[in-house]
């Protein structure tokens, strides 16, 4: 219940914090803490300095920028969940945001925090990746932008230096394109068993393009290309036999709550009701 | 009380007794200005810190504990040796064969279970205490670990405790009428093997304990989250050497117990042992990994169950072997609990022969015991299943086949084959009225059709009776009955000592009410008090749905001889023989209602004692100690629609309807609230719950992210009703609830599951009923599967790391 | 190192020098000395600690001190106005919304949130709005109709100060 001790720094600005955290080699990020400090009260992690972003102004937005839509870190799952822009031009994040955890932790809950930790059953991952997001990340030698695809390494591990922080997420606007983000829930911690977030988009009956980010199956988020591939120029009814490649090439993870042969099942399925979903099909 | 139609001895109509009213608790609760044992802060107080064991099963070869000593802040640092004078913890069972290990507080050389304290650390505040645990450094040499109660009775296995031998602890047979007969005339044997998992509790409040002594007057002051004061203040005598009446109990509000604080733990003898050994207060409060590692577990066996019918439908006979895990040692009840299920055995249902073997083994877990129901869940879930396979194998209606086995209302009181007396019932009627309820034809139909278009619809149905208001003194381990103190202020204000110790129940509402009917008042102006054994004579507690049948009626009974004592005062005031005075409306009144006496001033005449008659005792308070004559036996019929998602396996419960008769109800709201929370229990078992050990003793599901207590949107709204059949064995005719939700429901569940996906060829799913067992359950019956995984995938299969295992690799704490 | 804060608990400024591990339940409980809200795990599931933070319902297990300083919370003992409980305190009260009571506060602030945003909630927005809160004891059952009371009396003083005006 009880956190060790660290040392505590709440910069006012971006460059503050980035020369803190780059002053102590295990020194954290703190966003909303909702995944650090459940970690640091059972004391699985002990980090010796915490770098408070939560009083840097301007890190809590989300607005249209061109093409794209930007949302800043410090963004809550409540407010991303809420926003009337992303509904109306891209709406699967804020599908994505209203099934995470509860409504306390949508409140605190950022979703810099949530991409930067890399749960591997956090919802955000399979939406970010279908999306195509852009990762936008500063450190003292500047900026760089990260492509949603390439961001996540591994389990609890990104592209992200120590000395970064993820200041902003760039989503494609998707008008005219079917979304969903579907979701077997973990009934006891709420994340997803299997997290699928589809963009589906159709002309004349037949699939265009899809987009596949799936979580929870897999130590890391993926994109399911192969599912993507299958159903590009096809019709909807081609949903059901390409969605039987959702798990194709994943090391597929198992627990005492849904094993490797089902979390595999439940990937196909729930792939399938999510394209179904997305493009409109009845089954 | 318009409702139950009963009226009080005096023969007024009663007014509040049935009455929906609000509880007299909840403006402290709904404030947050109530006290739980975590909200005491005291001054000069101690925090205390347990360091428990990382193993399962191990020899301690070294604890080191200097550089926790030397932390500033620390106060003390104790082991298992400096702890040795402690007395174990009790098990109240006694039994010829019993095995009992001893059951020290804190560790000393050998630990048995994941989560045994093996040093106690105290220090000026809870931070750090918690820092110093960390630095205490204990040489573990592990042993080979006992986790599957099977493999714990073969030959070959380690054992929990050298010195028995064996991992077995108890046997016990429950055998009557011709058993071999029956099963030789049978036309059909219905065998199924169940499981009954293992549950964790999680009462909301998890436990604490404070203790302070004062060595000048010799007292011992524990405040505890339990449900037993006193049995727990006898109990703290003992284990720390001091005589009882310097040791006093409080339970304040006690958040939630569900029998999980029905017991005595190495905790309440550690702190009152620091609070003496420092001379300071000291505070210890369970986190919730604590919770799941060292607060028992209920649940835990293994049930072969047989049931022998007639072609007809008529039960022959019934037969089941029960393997039950005990866990490492004995708590307060731990062996007891088994028992309870052959007892119950014989459910509601004219059976001539029963066999029930069962027995009990220790295994390196933490012990199981009393969790809400404590056996007579796993009593109802074998035969209400059992039930439900013998009707499916004779092609009968499950209702059909139940309703031609009950006793019917006139045969009551009836004696089962398992020698018990239930007191009153009417099955028929409580069934007859659920199948109306729930629309149960119509579901039956709906059922039918959706076959026809892939869809799974299940009709559950379980027909329950329980074992309440426990018990009499003879069939209990520590005292069956219990006490009640009816006081009458001068001022005319009623207090109330109950010895039953509330934890949620509202009985400080539900006495008020009884109390307020019997003596003519407002139930605002009845005060109950609960939980000190300083102000309270001894009494037993709350638990096994006896708050109200055994606690209610001791009050009931003291505020007769009350009534009797304050008839003869108004009588000598006067001028009239006792039995003429009638109590009622604030007033006392003489025989045909010319003369009277205000209720205030009759009391006030009791205490100023100018004008008593002659050998008036002066003064307005009598006690009862009501030790009832029988059990009561509530009942009812649960059922539950569901749909199954055949693809996923999915369960929804669409409808969930309870009608059950606990006899006599005195406040509706309360009595409805009980039957809501006793389901979701019960279903949390069906579909959820699960405490997992793996093969090393470690705990899979030891967090809230682990272990599934049911939120408030897996469950549609319950639809509940009443029959009333009043208890001949108290005189209020209450029967008890607290448990009845728990124990229908879960049979009810997984009848409705299994009765969903029966033609697809499923014929039993272990609990919990979670998604991917009925999903492979329904695979196993689909030769080829419904969705066949390719072969590459068994071999990925394999592979598969959960993330929770890598994420708690890089630290292991128990 | 110590942190000077400064909390406003239901509009009083509570001043403390803390660590920075110290969580805000514990400064509410043990700085503040306002002991309603409560602790039930820690994992941030049970929701027993839930409170308002700038208005909105937070898990104060999950919420450094130092995080909270300068802003507003609002805990249960914070609710009722003066002896006028609040709308949600007497839904539960009359709904019999609670048992033993330790889940109450965290799930009376979590509906707090609940009505802002949803002043009428169906039966499944309400299970939906608390599944962040845990309780052992109701089923939930009267808990839902304890927020739908709370609804329609809020809606209909709503109504009512509307009309005034």
């Amino acid at each position: 219940m009880i956190p060790a001790n660290f040392d505590y720094e709440s910069p006012r600005t971006l460059s503050e914090a980035l020369d803190m955290l780059a002053s102590r080699e295990d020194a954290k990020i703190l966003a909303g803490g909702h995944s650090l400090l459940p970690a640091m009260k059972l004391r699985l992690a002990q980090p010796s300095m915490l770098v408070d972003i939560g009083r840097i102004g301007g890190l809590a937005y989300i607005r249209e920028s061109g093409d794209q839509i930007l949302i800043g870190a410090m963004t809550t799952h409540a407010d991303v969940a809420a926003s009337k822009l992303l509904l109306r031009s891209s709406p699967l994040l804020a599908m994505t945001a209203t099934q995470i955890g509860d409504t306390q932790v949508r409140n605190r809950g950022t979703i810099g925090g949530s991409l930067a930790q890399a749960h591997p059953s956090a919802d955000y991952p399979a939406a970010v990746l279908a999306l195509d997001a852009e990762l936008v990340v500063h450190s003292r030698k500047g900026e760089r932008v990260i492509p949603a695809t390439k961001f996540f390494t591994g389990m609890f591990s990104t592209q992200l230096h120590n000395d970064e922080i993820l200041t902003e997420i760039r989503i494609p606007r998707t008008p005219g394109e079917g979304v969903a983000y579907k979701k077997f829930h973990h009934p006891a911690s709420g994340y997803a068993v299997v997290g699928i977030a589809v963009r589906v988009k159709m002309s004349g009956g037949k699939i265009d393009s899809a987009a596949v980010g799936i979580t929870g199956v897999s130590d890391i988020a993926y994109r399911a290309t192969k599912v993507e591939n299958a159903l590009r120029g096809k019709p909807a009814a081609a949903i059901a036999d390409a969605a039987t490649h959702a798990a194709d090439g994943a090391e597929v993870l198992g627990d005492y709550y849904a094993s490797t042969e089902y979390r595999q099942h439940l990937a196909v399925v729930i792939t399938r009701r999510a394209l179904d979903q997305a493009a409109g099909a009845k089954r | 009380m318009a409702k139950n139609g009963k009226a009080s001895s005096n023969g007024k109509a009663a007014h509040w007794v049935g009455k929906k009213l609000k509880r007299k608790e909840d403006p402290r609760l709904i404030q947050g200005i109530s006290h739980y044992t975590d909200d005491f802060k005291m001054a000069g107080m101690l925090y205390c810190v347990l360091v428990r064991s990382p193993h399962a099963h191990a020899e301690i070869k070294a604890i080191r504990t200097d550089a926790a000593r030397a932390l500033p802040g620390v106060v003390a640092v104790f082991t298992g040796e400096d702890t040795s004078a402690v007395g174990g913890i009790p098990c109240a069972m006694q039994m010829p064969d019993l095995k009992v290990p001893r059951h020290p507080v804190l560790a000393t050389g050998r630990v048995r279970y994941l989560g045994e304290p093996v040093a106690a650390i105290v220090a000026e505040d809870i931070y750090t205490a918690s820092d110093a645990a960390e630095l205490v450094e204990v040489d573990y040499e592990p042993l080979p670990v006992v986790i599957d109660m099977e493999k714990a009775l073969s030959s070959d296995t380690p054992y929990v405790h050298d010195q028995f031998n064996s991992n077995q602890a108890f046997t016990h047979t429950l055998k009557n009428g011709d058993i071999e007969a029956a099963f030789k005339k049978a036309d059909c044997i219905a065998s199924q093997r169940m499981l009954n998992q293992r549950l964790a509790p999680i009462a909301m409040e998890p436990r604490a304990v404070i203790a302070e002594y004062l060595p000048g007057e010799n007292r011992l002051t524990v405040w505890s989250s339990t449900q037993i004061p006193h049995l727990l203040k006898t109990q703290i005598s003992v284990m720390v050497g001091l005589p009882e009446t310097a040791v006093r109990v409080i339970a304040p509000e006690v958040g939630g117990g569900f029998g999980s604080k029905l017991n005595v733990y190495a905790e309440e003898g550690i702190v009152p042992w620091l609070a003496m050994k420092l001379g300071r207060l000291v505070k210890w409060n369970e986190t919730r990994r604590e919770n799941f590692l060292a607060t028992i577990h209920g649940r835990d066996t293994i049930n072969d169950v047989e049931l022998a019918l007639k072609k007809d439908g008529t039960i022959l006979g019934m037969r089941a072997r029960i393997l039950a895990d005990l866990g490492a040692y004995h708590q307060l009840l731990t062996p007891l609990i088994p028992q309870l299920t052959a007892l119950m055995h014989a459910g509601c249902y004219r059976i001539p022969a029963i066999q029930i073997d069962i027995v009990g083994v220790f295994t390196n877990k933490m012990s199981t015991d009393a969790y809400r129901g404590a056996g007579r869940p796993e009593a109802c879930y074998n035969v209400e299943r059992i039930m439900d396979i013998g009707a499916r194998e004779l092609g009968m209606d499950p209702v059909e086949f139940r309703l031609k086995n009950f006793p019917q209302p006139k045969e009551f009181p009836y004696t089962t084959i398992t020698g018990l007396t239930y007191d009153s019932a009417k099955y028929q009627e409580s069934l007859k009225k659920a199948l109306k309820l729930a629309g149960y034809d119509a579901l039956r139909k709906r059922q039918k059709a959706g076959w026809k278009s892939g869809k799974y619809y299940g009709i559950g149905v379980s027909t329950y009776v329980e074992i309440c208001a426990i018990g009499p003194s003879a069939a209990t381990p520590a005292g069956g009955w219990e006490s009640g103190t009816v006081r009458i202020e001068p001022t005319g204000k009623v207090t109330l000592l109950t010895g039953a110790s509330p934890h949620g129940q509202g009985e400080e509402t539900t006495f008020a009410q009884l109390i307020a009917d019997e003596l003519g008042i407002d139930p605002g102006d009845v005060n109950v008090i609960h939980g000190d054994t300083l102000a309270v004579p001894y009494g037993i507690g709350t638990f096994g749905s006896r708050g109200t049948a055994v606690g209610g009626t001791a009050a009931y009974l003291a505020t007769q001889k009350l009534k009797a004592k304050m008839a003869t005062l108004a009588a000598h005031l006067l001028g009239c023989k006792p039995a003429d005075i009638t109590i009622g409306r604030g007033r006392l009144s003489a025989k045909g209602g010319k003369k009277s006496i205000s209720f205030g001033e009759l009391v006030m005449s009791a205490y100023t004692a100018r004008n008593i008659p002659a050998g008036f005792e002066p003064g307005m308070e009598a006690t009862h100690f009501f030790e009832p004559s029988n059990f009561t036996f509530p009942f009812g019929t649960h059922i539950a629609s569901v749909e199954v998602d055949a693809e996923t396996g999915e369960v929804k419960i669409e409808k969930y309807v309870g009608v059950d008769d606990c006899g006599n109800v005195i406040n509706p709201l309360i009595v409805d609230g009980q039957i809501h929370g006793g389901i979701a229990q019960g279903l949390g078992q069906a579909m959820w719950e699960e405490v997992i050990y793996n093969e090393d003793g470690q705990l899979i599901t030891g967090s809230l992210m682990d272990y599934v207590i049911p939120k408030a949107h897996f469950f549609p709204e319950f639809t509940l009703d009443r029959t009333v059949t009043p208890s001949p064995v108290n005189p209020m005719g209450v029967k008890g609830v607290g448990e009845a939700g728990t124990i229908a429901s879960t049979p009810c569940m997984v009848n409705a599951v299994c009765d969903a996906l029966a033609p697809l060829g499923v014929r039993h799913i272990d609990m919990p009923l979670k998604p991917e067992r009925v999903w492979k359950a329904i695979a196993a019956e689909q030769s080829g599967g419904m969705d066949p995984l390719p072969p590459e995938l068994s071999s990925a299969a394999k592979r598969g790391t959960s993330a929770k295992a890598g994420k708690s690799s890089t630290r292991r704490r128990p | 190192m110590k942190k000077n804060v400064t909390i406003s608990v239901n509009g009083i400024d509570q001043r403390a020098s803390v660590e920075p591990r110290l969580l805000l339940v514990h400064f509410l409980r043990e700085v503040a000395g306002l002991t309603g809200t409560h602790i039930g795990c820690e994992t941030s599931l049970c929701g027993a600690c839930t409170v308002l933070l700038d208005g909105r319902a937070v898990k104060s297990c999950t919420v450094l001190a130092v995080q909270a300083d300068g802003r507003k919370v609002t805990t249960v003992e914070g609710l009722a106005d003066g002896d006028k409980l609040h709308p949600i305190q007497e839904g539960f009260w009359e709904e019999h919304g609670l048992q033993c009571g330790f889940c109450t506060p965290g799930m009376i602030m979590c509906s707090h949130d609940l009505l802002e945003h949803h002043p009428s909630p169906s039966d499944s927005e309400i299970r939906e709005g608390i599944n962040g809160n845990l309780c052992r004891c109701t089923g939930y059952q009267h808990i839902v109709a304890a927020v739908r009371n709370a609804s329609r009396k809020m809606s209909k003083r709503a109504t009512a100060r509307a009309g005034a005006r």
